[in-house]
C-alpha cells in the first residue's frame, strides 16, 4: 500500500488531488460524474463580496493545446454563497476551499470574513490573479505592496487556511510569493491563467468580448511548472501546484518541482473524469517506482 | 439519466450529402430518458488542432437497440474527424446535456421551424411527440441554402406537415423561413413555435412569434468548453441576467431572453 496523503500547512488532504477553482463550479456540478470525496479537495468557484454578472459573451476561445476565457468572476455574492451554496457542501468529506476575488482590499476582507464563520470550509484561495476583472483582481498579484497589503487585510480577519493564489504575469513570481508569506499566508498556489488574446482573421476582430483573456490548459505547463520550481526555491511554505495538468504524469512533474499538492482545471472540461483519473494514475507512478509515500516526491528532482 | 462520460460504439455513419453525416452511436449502458433538445458533448481524440469537446444535439434515440444519433456537418477540423469516424470505432461522449423542449399538453398545434442543421432536435421533438401520443398537431418549416441543403424532409413528413424554403429557390419557396407564409399569416393559429437553426433566423422567428403573442422556445448554441455548467464561458443575457446555454438551456422560452 502507498500513502497518497499530504499536508498543506495545517490541511490533511487523503491525496495531493484538488481541483482549481474556476472550473469546478461549486463541485455538485461533477457529482453524475465521480464521488467527489475521492479528491484531496477541490477550491469553489470565485467569490466577491457583492454579485457580479461577469463580462458579456463570448468568454471562450479555443487555441492550440487549451483555451482562453474571460468570465470575469460570475458568481452571487458571499451572502448567497453562505445562505445557499455552503448548506450542500457540508456534506463533502473533502477539504472544501472558497477562491476569494474582490476590488479593493477592504471587499476581500469583508468576503473573507463572512466565509471565516463556516465551520465546513477549513481555507480559502485569495485570488489576487484574475486577470479578468477591471478592478482588483490581478493588480493586486501584480506588484509586491499591493499583494502583501491585501494579505495583511484578510490575515487580520480570517483565522484558518490562507491559501494566496498567485498570477504567472509578473516578472518575478518568487518576489511576490516571498512578499504574501512575509505577511502571514500559509500557503501559495499557481499558476492562474496568462494573459492571453486571440483574433478572428476572417472578421478582423477579437474572439473575446473583453479582447483579452486568460490562457489555460496543456499549452501553459511548461511556464507553470517553471515558475513552481521558482517559488519553491525562494518559499518555505506549501505550494500547490497547476497549469495544464492533464494526467498523473503532468502531476507528478509539478511535485518534483516543488509542489506539496496540485490542481487540476481545465482537464476536466475535456474529460470530466481527469481528477480521479489523475488520483489513481499517482497511485500507479509511487507503486511501480516503489515510493511508499507521494510526500517523497515533493520538490526531489534529480539534478 | 444522470450525465455520464463514456466510450459509444459507432454502428453507422451516413453521409447524408456533401458535409453532412449521420452517426448513429450504440452505448454500453442501458439508455434511459433522453429529452428533444439535449446535447452531447464528443471528445475529438484523433485530432492535432483541436483541444476541447464538440457539442452536439442529439438527434434521436432508439432505446430498443440502445443507440443515439448525431446530425454533423463537417465545418472544421473537430467536426472533420468526427464525420471520418468509421464504422465499429468508439467515440467518447459527455451526455445527456442541457434540457429540452418543453412539450404542449394534447391536441395542439405546433410549429417546428429549422434551419440547416437545426432540425436535428426538432426532428427528435417531432418522433418523441408522436410517440408520446400527444396528438399534436405537428408542421414542420425547413429552409437552407439549397435543395441539396434540405435533409430529413421525408422523416419529417412522417410527423406533420412539411413546408420548405430555399434561398436558390430549388425547393419550396425561394427565399428565407421567415418569407414563407406559414410565419406570416395566421400565426395564432399555433399553440407554440419552437426553433433551432442559425441565431439570426431564430430571432426573426422570435421577433413573429413575439409580435403574435404565440409561445417560442428556442434552441440556442453557445460556444462552451465544459458543457455542464463549470466554466460560465456559454452565457447568454436572460431577464435574470446571465444564464448558461448548456444547463439552464440549450432551449430557451424567448420571453426570457433579452432579444
Amino acid at each position: 500500500m502507498v500513502d497518497l496523503r499530504v499536508k498543506i500547512g495545517d490541511l490533511d488532504l487523503k491525496n495531493p488531488v484538488m481541483t482549481a477553482s474556476g472550473t469546478f463550479g461549486y463541485g455538485v456540478e461533477f457529482e453524475d460524474f465521480f464521488d467527489l470525496d475521492r479528491l484531496g479537495g477541490f477550491v469553489v468557484k470565485g467569490t466577491t463580496l457583492n454579485p457580479r454578472q461577469g463580462n458579456p459573451y463570448p468568454r471562450m476561445a479555443e487555441t492550440p493545446s487549451g483555451m482562453l476565457n474571460t468570465v470575469g468572476l460570475q458568481n452571487a455574492g458571499v451572502k448567497y454563497f453562505c445562505e445557499h451554496i455552503y448548506p450542500k457542501l457540508v456534506k463533502y468529506q473533502t477539504n472544501v476551499l472558497v477562491n476569494v476575488s474582490g476590488s479593493t482590499a477592504e471587499d476581500y476582507a469583508e468576503c473573507a470574513e463572512q466565509i471565516n464563520e463556516l465551520e465546513y470550509i477549513p481555507g480559502i484561495e485569495l485570488n489576487i490573479s484574475c486577470p479578468n476583472v477591471k478592478e482588483g483582481g490581478m493588480t493586486f498579484g501584480t506588484s509586491c505592496p499591493s499583494a502583501e497589503a491585501v494579505v495583511r487585510a484578510v490575515r487580520k480577519v480570517y483565522k484558518k487556511h490562507l491559501m494566496v493564489k498567485l498570477s504567472p504575469n509578473v516578472t518575478a513570481i518568487d518576489e511576490i510569493a516571498r512578499a504574501v508569506e512575509s505577511v502571514g499566508a500559509d500557503s501559495v498556489s499557481l499558476i492562474n491563467t496568462l494573459l492571453a488574446m486571440a483574433i478572428d482573421a476572417e472578421t478582423r476582430k477579437p474572439v473575446l468580448s473583453t479582447i483579452t483573456g486568460g490562457l489555460s490548459g496543456p499549452a501553459v505547463k511548461p511556464v507553470a511548472l517553471r515558475m513552481v520550481w521558482q517559488v519553491a526555491q525562494a518559499v518555505k511554505i506549501p505550494i500547490v501546484g497547476m497549469g495544464g495538468i492533464m494526467n498523473a504524469a503532468d502531476a507528478i512533474e509539478f511535485m518534483l518541482a516543488g509542489a506539496s499538492a496540485i490542481q487540476v482545471g481545465t482537464a476536466g472540461f475535456v474529460d470530466p473524469l481527469a481528477p480521479v483519473k489523475i488520483v489513481e494514475g499517482i497511485e500507479d507512478y509511487l507503486v511501480r517506482h516503489k515510493i511508499e509515500s507521494v510526500t517523497d516526491l515533493v520538490g526531489s528532482l534529480q539534478l | 439519466m444522470n450525465k455520464t462520460v463514456q466510450n459509444l460504439r459507432v454502428l453507422s455513419n451516413i453521409q447524408l450529402n456533401r458535409d453532412h453525416h449521420l452517426l448513429e452511436l450504440q452505448a454500453p449502458v442501458k439508455l434511459e430518458q433522453i429529452a428533444p433538445g439535449q446535447f452531447v458533448n464528443v471528445r475529438v481524440e484523433k485530432s492535432q488542432s483541436t483541444f476541447l469537446r464538440r457539442p452536439f444535439s442529439i438527434y434521436g434515440v432508439d432505446y430498443e437497440k440502445n443507440t443515439m444519433s448525431l446530425f454533423i456537418k463537417d465545418v472544421g477540423p473537430g467536426s472533420h474527424v468526427l464525420t471520418s469516424t468509421p464504422e465499429g470505432e468508439e467515440v467518447d461522449v459527455v451526455f445527456p446535456l442541457g434540457n429540452g423542449f418543453s412539450f404542449p399538453e394534447n391536441n395542439k398545434r405546433i410549429l417546428l421551424v429549422g434551419g440547416g442543421f437545426g432540425i436535428a432536435p426538432l426532428l427528435f421533438f417531432a418522433q418523441e411527440l408522436t410517440k408520446l401520443n400527444l396528438k399534436a398537431d405537428i408542421h414542420a418549416l425547413v429552409g437552407a441554402r439549397t435543395a441539396d441543403d434540405l435533409m430529413e424532409l421525408d422523416s419529417f413528413a412522417q410527423y406533420g406537415q412539411v413546408y420548405t424554403t430555399t434561398e436558390d429557390g430549388t425547393h419550396g419557396l425561394k427565399g428565407r423561413v421567415t418569407d414563407h407564409s406559414v410565419l406570416s399569416d395566421n400565426l395564432q393559429k399555433f399553440d407554440g413555435v419552437y426553433t433551432c437553426g442559425p441565431e439570426p433566423m431564430m430571432k426573426a422567428v422570435a421577433a413573429k412569434a413575439a409580435a403574435a403573442d404565440v409561445f417560442c422556445e428556442v434552441s440556442l448554441e453557445n460556444t462552451m468548453a465544459c458543457g455542464f455548467g463549470v466554466c460560465l464561458c456559454c452565457v447568454t443575457e436572460t431577464t435574470s441576467g446571465h444564464q448558461c446555454v448548456c444547463t439552464d438551456g440549450p432551449v430557451f422560452n424567448i420571453r426570457d431572453l433579452k432579444w
